[in-house]
């Protein structure tokens, strides 16, 4: 018996010391990848604080004082053609806030029509929105270019802002959501107190989908705040006032300020940190959202 | 009855709304989505620049783009045949590049990170660290890596730098380093791009994989544990066959991201222009329209060149699922409808009576 009972305290030990060392083993690799995955970001960091002689010396991993020297030249006049910070966060938000709001909205609205009423051309409407999520952007651009020239409107925000109202896989998200928490007698409810149609979706259904909107919400942001394609492609002759960020960053490219790395780094380093911050904010909801099948682009 | 007539009056006065909610969308949707991919299937049968871009010219852009002009080898013809092919092989390369690594890196940390015995402290946060670089602005990403890269003698990079430390980029003479092309290189620059598209997206691949197991019923994976099995066997006999569908949705999502691919490649140079060895097909049919005057684009090899891009991908989209496809599901499917004919036959003989 003690015999039998020894052996088994053998394999189960045994058994915990190749867990262990497996773990330990895992835990290394992990943190090899942390170290890739921010490295980088921490040289971006870094560079952003150290001058242009400095930087073209060598790799430092030790944060200089040179900051404040590189945010003027970064804000001075060789950079002003191409890059104006505070103009383009400005543009960026209208573009990204305005975009963001009517993208959640009218996904909840219209996945709160097609889960709510019953009409006949529901589960039609249903099925076009799930085809209309394969067409990938690139191949209507041609077309949307040169239908947005004709109708005057390149070299506006309208198109980068309007197209938001459609957006597909948010709805198909939506009504996912709808279908496992939803109740429809709430809409019942509402009804025999005389509650209007619209007034029980706005004070009724979109509190009761706060979670789903809020993971929207913030893919649908940062989505639209990333988006350099379509920007670039719509507003093809405006003046730096008027790019967003990410174009600001292309512009920098062909210019010949790209030597003086100090200030380069800190001009990407401010087109960075502000997502950076939002996302260690928030860092919770949107991996939660990306278990949910949230988003690829 | 009255009641159900009254239900019927009821839901037929509440139809109109459903109607009234899904409308913004479907306005929005014809004038900017619709239209848009209608549009461009309608200019890819239109001229270029030198053409006339109002003009129908038929099917020449497609016929310019699939086989060129082989005879005159500088006219605009072969110039856009060839450029379409090198793209599509750009598009390619980069793509499989980027993919292998990522998925392969992406499904083992997804089955490390779900494996419930395994003790790793802090598995939230290297989720969290993970997903990071995919929030990041491709643009600016892009910019960042050719800071890193840079590869001049005197402003050997970030990269190089430590590289020229580790040992393997040797040292000149006379004090500078002798750097790896990162930007100028055909490979290396390839190299680099796959990197970032791999770094890029691996956490979020990660993390879609991770739900695909953690929806895997448990009590599979514990049956597994009681009968012995090594943590090899529970992943290719229960992890990756369940793990099917979505790894196939994986696969073609992926395919068509990659054959979108453009922030990264299009961005990752020194002088703002696109470098050969790295123009996708995005980046091709972009240059093409991306003019401040359309009338002096090339938009019907643009137009003609999406119509292909956007039949490539329904073709991708389309084999992926069919070699992805749950085979037991078919072949169930197939003996069920075998079982109710003969049902059906066994019914004839005993006069349609249903037994």
């Amino acid at each position: 018996m003690s015999k039998m009972s020894s052996v088994y305290g053998e394999a189960k030990a045994n058994y915990t010391a190749k867990l262990k060392i497996k773990s330990a083993i895992l835990f290394v690799w992990f943190v090899i990848l942390t170290i890739i995955c921010l490295f980088p970001i921490y040289i971006l960091l870094v560079n952003a604080t150290r001058t242009t002689t400095d930087i073209s010396n060598g790799i430092s991993f030790l944060p200089s004082t040179h900051l404040f020297e590189n945010y003027k030249s970064a804000t001075g006049a060789d950079f002003r053609l191409n890059y104006r910070a505070l103009y383009g966060y400005r543009n960026s938000l209208i573009i990204t806030c305005t975009s963001c709001f009517l993208t959640v909205f009218f996904s909840a609205l219209t996945a709160y029509g097609i889960h709510v009423y019953d009409f006949k051309l529901k589960e039609t409407s249903y099925t076009i929105i799930l085809l209309v999520m394969m067409v990938p952007m690139q191949v209507t651009s041609a077309g949307f270019l040169s239908f947005m020239s004709k109708i005057h409107l390149t070299n506006t925000y309208w198109p980068l802002i309007i197209p938001a109202v459609a957006a597909p896989g948010v709805v198909y998200f939506m009504r996912s959501y709808m279908k496992s928490s939803f109740p429809l007698d709430i809409v019942e409810a509402a009804r025999i107190d005389g509650c209007s149609e619209f007034r029980t979706f706005v004070s009724i259904a979109i509190p009761m989908m706060k979670p789903a909107i809020a993971v929207q919400a913030i893919f649908a942001f940062i989505a639209s705040w990333n988006n350099f394609y379509t920007p670039n492609m719509i507003l093809i002759s405006v003046d730096t006032k008027k790019k967003t960020l990410p174009m600001m960053i292309n512009a920098l490219q062909s210019s010949d300020v790209l030597n003086d790395y100090g200030a380069v780094y800190l001009a990407i380093a401010m087109s960075i940190v502000p997502i950076i911050i939002a996302y260690v904010l928030l860092s919770r909801f949107i991996i939660a959202g990306v278990a949910l099948g949230g988003v690829k682009e | 009855m009255a009641s159900a007539a009254q239900r019927r009056i009821k839901s037929i006065s509440y139809a109109k709304y459903g109607y009234i909610f899904i409308l913004p969308f479907f306005i929005v949707y014809l004038f900017f989505q619709l239209w848009p991919l209608i549009n461009t299937f309608i200019v890819a049968f239109k001229g270029n620049a030198d053409t006339g871009v109002d003009n129908w010219v038929g099917l020449n852009n497609f016929k310019d783009i699939l086989f060129g002009n082989p005879d005159k080898p500088f006219t605009a013809a072969q110039t856009v045949h060839e450029s379409f092919f090198r793209c599509l092989g750009n598009t390619v390369i980069l793509w499989v590049g980027n993919f292998i690594p990522q998925i392969i890196l992406s499904l083992s940390l997804a089955v490390w990170f779900t494996e419930a015995n395994l003790k790793i402290p802090g598995r939230e946060f290297f989720k969290i660290v993970m997903y990071l670089p995919n929030i990041l602005t491709a643009a600016s990403v892009a910019v960042l890596f050719v800071q890193l890269c840079g590869q001049s003698e005197t402003n050997p990079g970030a990269i190089n730098s430590l590289l020229s430390k580790v040992g393997i980029v040797k040292s000149l003479p006379n004090g500078h380093i002798d750097p790896i092309e990162f930007i100028d290189g055909i490979w290396p620059s390839r190299f680099v791009v796959m990197f970032i598209q791999t770094w890029m997206w691996f956490g979020n691949t990660m993390i879609m994989l991770m739900s695909g197991i953690q929806g895997i019923n448990p009590s599979l994976f514990e049956a597994a544990s009681i009968d012995g099995a090594t943590s090899g066997q529970v992943f290719r006999k229960i992890t990756l066959p369940l793990l099917t569908p979505i790894m196939a949705y994986t696969l073609v999502t992926s395919m068509i991201g990659g054959l979108q691919m453009f922030d990264i490649p299009y961005l990752y140079n020194k002088n703002g222009t696109v470098k050969e060895s790295l123009e996708t097909i995005a980046a091709l049919i972009y240059k093409y329209f991306h003019v401040s005057d359309l009338s002096k684009s090339k938009l019907g090899y643009s137009g003609a060149a999406s119509v292909l891009l956007f039949f490539i991908t329904l073709a991708l989209g389309c084999i992926a699922f069919y070699m992805t496809r749950d085979k037991d599901e078919i072949a169930k499917k197939k003996q069920r409808k075998k079982n109710e004919k003969q049902l059906k036959q066994q019914n004839k003989q005993f006069g349609g009576f249903s037994v």
